[in-house]
């Protein structure tokens, strides 16, 4: 039965885009991605590049069009409507400021195009100027301004129509890494003050788990998960889920007996582990699981049923990178918090125990 | 450091060489502005530094006759062509890629390539033919419109060129921000072009000035254009009257040419 009241928020229903290019047969960039992106929401769209994030951004944009399927705006088909008549902004890569433009005049456009009244106009500008702490710039030419700054202009000037939809395409990748925290907590606010829907295209997964609240993994033109950022990390569906997002140790074992939610697997080494299980999956025979590198713990290779040697030690300040190998021969990485009197001191090729805790370790769908 | 020893500057004969190029290029030049100034009525022989000249070439009927048709067929022109030149401009780079479209490019600047000559000899024939055919003569209007031709080629080149650079994401961002195609065509693709245009603008009115071709071939009675009007001076006895018509011709194309740098530089 189909609701007759119209579901707030954008729709992506089975939406396919099929490029034909002369000559050198049909690309297939976005193949059957069915999506709900609730109002008020941080959304990343997270994958490698060519995975078809940024057509589907552009197609909610409307700078392409589905070759299937259809795009709705709180329960309205968009689909078919061009760029100019959708109530959503972007903020482009290249910022895409008006080179011939001051800085408030670029902020103002998108409202005059909308023939805003113009003390209205006066009176958003002002606010957005505000917003994102570019008041005293807002005489300059665009060109006269640090790349940070053009960022926060290029948001200003997409929030100032307040648009139901916010799509952000890479917006911090020109930045270097001190601006790129600082953007990503400013983003935050912004989407938190303005209470807009953000829809965030990134292929940097540490950027998409510290600021969004869902996210929608894509590899080759399909939505391999959707989730929450905790969802995503600690239950990847699948092998490439799992590798995409964090380090990943991948191991495999045959399934001893299992009950929804949780089965016994026996690895490779003979050793029994207690694994979670994908909603809805019954494993059996042989299957891969995973387990991340911070909830290994290096142990005594005495009592311990994982056992291996020590190949490579990694120091990162915070943390220690131990790469193993195991007596199976597969690789297998633990990571250690460098807690002050607590270090532990190991040397290649010295023997060592793992323990996997009951519960970390997760069985992966293919 | 490395610098020096790569500069151009610093080979040996560079001075020379370089001196001896410029001398080529503007001794003539400066020679025959020089005698411009002359007193003497026969032009190589020197004799003192007088304004007669100027003032007799500025007194005479034929080269004011001259000098309106130039500019009513050269401003003319340029503006036609120049407008021509943008929506040929914006047709090659601003649309979706298609099949014609290296054609078109082409088609659009060969008329650059082939012999001046035998575009004047066809562009003749083709105005005889008309004339004989449908009995129409549009007088001045037949050189309006051959200098329009042959100036599409010479403004759709620095055009083209400022449309290739401009970021076509510009164009996107105002279509996101609410602006349909004819407001980001005013607002955004227009003023951004506008350097192009006018240089492009300028080449054409120099092109069109100065040409003599093509003019010399269509032109007909009472209709001829200042380098025509100068050639037909050199056939008689020669005086430094023409050296001051060739002074006022080349300092037009001077300042007009100061003029369009002058504009491209504040656009920056």
């Amino acid at each position: 039965m189909s609701s007759v009241v119209a579901k707030a928020g954008l729709e992506i229903r089975n939406v396919g885009k099929l490029f034909t290019q002369p000559g050198k047969g049909d690309f297939r960039a976005l193949d059957d991605v069915s999506l709900f992106i609730k109002p008020n929401e941080f959304f990343t769209l997270l994958g490698p590049s060519g995975c078809g994030k940024t057509t589907l951004l552009r197609m909610i944009a409307g700078f392409e069009y589905p070759t299937e399927g259809e795009i709705r705006l709180n329960g309205d088909e968009i689909s078919d409507l061009p760029p100019y008549q959708r109530p959503i902004n972007t903020v482009f890569q290249n910022y895409a400021l008006f080179p011939h433009l001051t800085v408030d005049q670029n902020i103002a456009f998108g409202l005059e195009m909308l023939r805003r009244p113009k003390g209205e106009i006066d009176k958003t500008v002002d606010e957005m100027l505000r917003l994102v702490k570019m008041t005293e710039m807002r005489g300059r030419k665009t060109s006269q301004i640090s790349g940070g700054q053009q960022q926060r202009v290029a948001l200003a000037r997409a929030l100032a129509p307040h648009p139901k939809v916010l799509l952000l395409d890479e917006p911090l990748s020109a930045l270097d890494l001190k601006l790129r925290k600082e953007m990503q907590i400013e983003l935050k606010r912004l989407q938190h003050e303005t209470g807009i829907t953000f829809v965030f295209v990134t292929h940097d997964q540490e950027e998409a788990l510290t600021m969004s609240d869902r996210i929608a993994v894509m590899s080759a033109g399909k939505v391999l998960q959707v989730g929450s950022p905790r969802d995503i990390y600690d239950h990847p569906a699948n092998r490439f889920v799992a590798n995409f997002i964090g380090e990943t140790n991948f191991l495999t074992g045959t399934v001893l007996s299992a009950a929804p939610g949780r089965a016994d697997i026996k690895l490779g080494t003979g050793a029994v582990i207690a694994a979670g299980v994908p909603d809805g999956m019954t494993p059996a025979g042989e299957v891969t699981v995973v387990v991340r590198p911070e909830h290994a713990v290096i142990t005594d290779p005495e009592t311990a049923a994982v056992k291996g040697t020590v190949d490579t030690v990694v120091y990162f300040g915070t943390d220690t990178h131990y790469h193993l190998k195991l007596d199976s021969g597969a690789p297998f990485t633990v990571r250690q918090q460098n807690r002050r009197g607590r270090e532990v001191h190991l040397a290649a090729g010295q023997p060592v125990g793992i323990d996997i805790p009951g519960g970390v370790a997760q069985v992966l769908r293919d | 450091m490395a610098g020096r020893g790569t500069d151009v500057r610093r080979q040996p004969g560079f001075g020379l060489i370089a001196g001896l190029c410029l001398t080529i290029l503007y001794a003539p030049i400066l020679v025959l502005v020089i005698f411009a100034f002359n007193a003497n009525s026969i032009v190589s022989i020197w004799t003192g530094v007088s304004l007669d000249w100027f003032a007799k070439a500025l007194d005479n009927e034929g080269f004011h006759q001259a000098a309106t048709n130039t500019m009513i067929v050269s401003i003319t022109a340029t503006i036609i062509a120049t407008m021509a030149a943008t929506a040929a401009a914006l047709g090659t780079t601003r649309v979706r890629s298609w099949r014609g479209q290296s054609a078109a490019y082409m088609t659009i600047s060969l008329p650059l390539m082939v012999p001046e000559i035998i575009t004047a000899v066809a562009t003749l024939s083709f105005f005889a033919l008309v004339a004989s055919v449908f009995g129409i003569n549009l007088g001045l209007g037949n050189l309006i419109v051959a200098h329009t031709v042959f100036c599409i080629p010479f403004a759709y080149m620095p055009i083209r060129a400022r449309l290739e650079d401009m970021d076509l994401t510009l164009d996107h961002a105002a279509a996101d921000l609410y602006a349909t195609p004819w407001m980001t065509f005013r607002r955004v693709t227009l003023p951004l072009l506008a350097p192009g245009i006018v240089s492009g603008a300028a080449l054409a009115f120099i092109v069109s000035f100065d040409d003599f071709t093509i003019s010399q071939l269509v032109a007909g009675p009472g209709q001829q254009t200042l380098p025509v009007f100068i050639w037909s001076m050199t056939r008689r006895p020669m005086t430094p009257e023409l050296n001051a018509m060739c002074a006022i011709l080349l300092g037009i194309s001077i300042l007009f040419i100061s003029f369009s740098a002058l504009i491209g530089q504040r656009r920056r």
